[in-house]
């Protein structure tokens, strides 16, 4: 662009290019204006509430699952709290089954094996070209309809039941940890991995960081364990029984809750398939050559060569598909699952007020996604050419 | 196509027609069982994908042919097969919803008006600018068509419109009213004036960070909080706005790519020739950028197909609502598998023909010697 003369904002063009903006800002605050106006008239006689008091009022309908402790005595703070705890968790897990059920797809994708070819493109073109409702519809209709009842549940392994009414499995927790066994088993751990660290320190030629690294995080496990059983802690376990009407005993996934996961972990797994088969189809022939005449053999080569290479390709889409579940999960209304979505419809319905609930709704998943995008924009950078 | 020789010019030989492409050279294919058994690995996976089929698949047919319900009623569907007497019974309800049964043939034509300018739109060769008119005539004729009134046509309320109809209303507005909408997006987003700039990138962003849901939440209920009283918005058009919204952000990013392909000094050719911004615009910039972007704009509107099936959570009743709503029949034991079976083959049909048309197109459209 040529230099401009000095106050050349008066000039004609610039001068249109102001009033042109001006315009605009006014329309736009005019319409903005127009609307609270219309708004607050409509909520004034209509009588309904605003702000956000209603907050620390009890909430008074059951969320019928929740990672975090709820009650209906709770508020509607809590509330929604419960219901985006739900919604992280879901999404996390989501995520990281579809990333390995992905790898899987892509894989399956790349074979010559005609069985595993065919499969995962008929998979991957299945998924991608039928609308996630209608899937979670279908594996919801089959987990409650297809399923036996509980009294004919079947049971694949032992100790696990699959019935309609969701599926139970044993748990296995620790019990007898008090705070004294704790606190010794943690002293302990911390004294053997710093004595290592201290010898390995002192000790001119010892091991591979790596290698002292490793025996340090085992040396600490094993303090730990040692000082929980002669302290006399124990694994407990619980397996499901059936009783007069149920399952009691050992954990349960709700139907709501497998069909949810199911399905969402299916239909991303196809996206997640491409991205990844994409990233490194995307990396060239050349490169396994290369590899290969540098005397890598071939599960080096991928390791080395070509998987670095491809991450840098694979993580920006990726990313957004991340972003992608997460909004995804808000489909778990459909098969009443209870998610921030379902928990803010609820509380408009018992409150009237849809502003309020919408808003935070919204807020809470420009935070969400805006803090997604800058974690992966993080990860993306550790991968990232290094120009030199 | 005007002639390549220059005038004035004699005895020169410009090719007119691209060459033949070359066949690829013959590929050594393995043979079936060294690629089904060809290692540890490919044997392992073979075994545990054949097994899978050999158990599932006898039990899947059993289900859906041998022991299916092909005739019969109501009565006849006892739970161990699929109840397929149920679709044969109730396909117009899922695919029409409660258009009043008489006036059924109306949503038919409207689904054969769509289904005829598909088709019609396929080949590059009839995309002019009657294309888009016709697309328009044909929209507006299906919403007379749908609403009656005119014509001599009985008035049917959109709270009674419902299956494929809806779901094809709403792709076609959704992507119509949504693309004029994502080119502005797409332009204010690459202005060099700061305020429609920051406008483009603000609406963009937001957008595309929230879940459809909660958009047509807001079209749904927070709109008619928003408009003055007595100004009533119907629900299906409240539906449109919110999807004519999602989509033009989607869209808008797809044309920005466009945009950022083509070179700059396209536009100041342009500005040399005396063009204004508008017209360096409308016939140099955007022809060239959307022309880019046409496969992938497909592929979005495959998306815009998909994301449709949301309307339901707002009580539309599109196809997925309408098979939901025949489903509620307490006569028949609820065949929801079947039903939903029925509705995504009914949505791949469609999502399947416009990706693979899009496939085509990329290759298609790139030209030759670019790949």
């Amino acid at each position: 662009m040529a230099p401009r003369p000095p106050h050349s904002w008066l000039k004609a063009h610039d001068i249109r290019a102001v009033t042109l903006q001006l315009a605009c800002i006014a329309l736009v605050l005019g319409l903005i204006a127009w609307l609270i106006d219309n708004t607050l008239t409509n909520l004034a006689t209509r009588s309904i509430a605003s702000g956000f008091d209603f907050l620390t009022r009890s909430a008074r309908f059951p969320i019928s699952e929740s990672v975090l402790p709820y009650a209906p005595s709770d508020t509607f703070l809590w509330a929604f709290v419960a219901g985006l705890a739900n919604t992280v968790v879901l999404a996390v897990v989501v995520a990281a089954l579809s990333t390995g059920l992905g790898l899987v797809v892509a894989l399956a994708r790349r074979s010559t094996n005609p069985l595993a070819l065919g499969l995962s493109t008929s998979f991957v073109e299945l998924m991608r070209n039928t609308p996630v409702v209608v899937q979670l519809l279908f594996w919801y209709a089959l987990v409650t309809l297809g399923l036996p009842n509980v009294h004919a549940a079947l049971s694949p392994v032992a100790g696990v039941f699959l019935s309609d009414r969701g599926l139970y499995f044993p748990r296995v927790f620790l019990v007898g940890v008090t705070t004294p066994v704790l606190l010794a088993g943690l002293a302990s751990a911390t004294c053997v991995a710093a004595v290592v660290l201290f010898v390995q320190r002192r000790r001119s030629r010892g091991l591979h960081p790596r290698a002292c690294g490793i025996v340090a995080a085992a040396g600490a496990c094993a303090a730990l364990v040692l000082a929980g059983i002669l302290g006399g802690a124990h694994l407990a376990i619980t397996v499901p029984e059936l009783s007069r009407f149920n399952f009691v005993g050992g954990s349960t996934l709700t139907p709501e809750l497998v069909a949810l996961v199911l399905g969402l972990v299916l239909y991303s797994a196809a996206f997640v398939g491409e991205i990844i088969r994409g990233g490194i189809e995307a990396v060239g022939a050349g490169q396994w050559e290369a590899g290969r005449s540098l005397g890598l053999n071939d599960r080096h080569t991928l390791r080395f060569v070509i998987v670095p290479q491809a991450l840098r390709i694979i993580i920006p889409p990726m990313t957004s598909q991340y972003v992608n579940i997460l909004k995804n999960t808000t489909l778990a209304l459909v098969v009443g699952y209870p998610d921030l979505a379902s928990v803010t419809a609820t509380t408009i319905n018992q409150t009237g007020q849809a502003i309020e609930g919408i808003v935070i709704l919204m807020s809470i998943f420009l935070i969400l996604n805006l803090s997604a995008s800058a974690l992966m924009n993080w990860v993306n950078r550790r991968v990232a050419l290094v120009q030199r | 196509m005007t002639s390549p020789t220059p005038p004035g010019v004699t005895d020169v030989f410009v090719r007119t027609a691209g060459l033949e492409g070359r066949p690829p050279p013959a590929g050594v294919r393995p043979s079936l069982m060294k690629s089904l058994f060809g290692d540890l690995a490919t044997a392992s996976a073979t075994l545990l994908i054949g097994g899978v089929l050999l158990l599932s698949v006898p039990q899947l047919l059993a289900w859906g042919v041998t022991r299916g319900v092909w005739t019969g009623s109501a009565d006849s569907c006892s739970g161990v097969g699929a109840c397929w007497i149920f679709l044969q019974e109730k396909y117009p309800q899922i695919l029409f919803g409660i258009y009043p049964p008489a006036e059924q043939w109306r949503p038919m034509l409207v689904v054969a008006l769509f289904l005829a300018m598909a088709l019609w739109t396929l080949a590059p060769r009839n995309w002019t600018r009657w294309t888009l008119l016709a697309w328009a005539i044909v929209t507006i004729a299906a919403l007379l068509i749908m609403a009656g009134g005119v014509f001599g046509l009985p008035e049917v309320q959109t709270s009674d419109w419902g299956g494929l109809p809806i779901t094809l209303l709403l792709t076609v507005l959704s992507v119509g009213l949504g693309f004029p909408l994502g080119v502005l997006l797409a332009l204010g987003r690459q202005s060099s004036l700061r305020i429609p700039r920051l406008a483009s990138i603000a609406i963009i962003e937001v957008v595309r960070a929230m879940p459809l849901l909660s958009i047509l939440y807001v079209a749904a209920i927070l709109l008619p909080i928003m408009l003055p009283d007595g100004v009533t918005i119907d629900k299906l058009l409240r539906a449109i706005v919110a999807l004519t919204i999602f989509s033009a952000a989607y869209l808008a990013e797809v044309v920005r790519g466009g945009l950022q392909g083509v070179p700059g000094g396209q536009a100041e050719a342009a500005r040399a020739l005396g063009l204004s911004w508008a017209a360096t615009t409308r016939l140099v910039v955007l022809p060239q950028a959307i022309s880019k972007v046409i496969p992938p704009l497909t592929n979005t509107v495959v998306v815009i197909v998909k994301n449709t099936s949301l309307v339901l959570v707002v009580g539309l009743f599109d196809l997925l609502s309408s098979g939901r709503a025949a489903l509620a029949d307490p006569r028949w034991p609820g065949p929801y598998a079947e039903t939903y079976l029925f509705v995504a083959l009914i949505y791949f049909v469609i999502c399947f023909g416009i990706s693979r048309y899009a496939a085509w197109l990329e290759h298609h459209l790139s030209p030759r010697g670019s790949r």
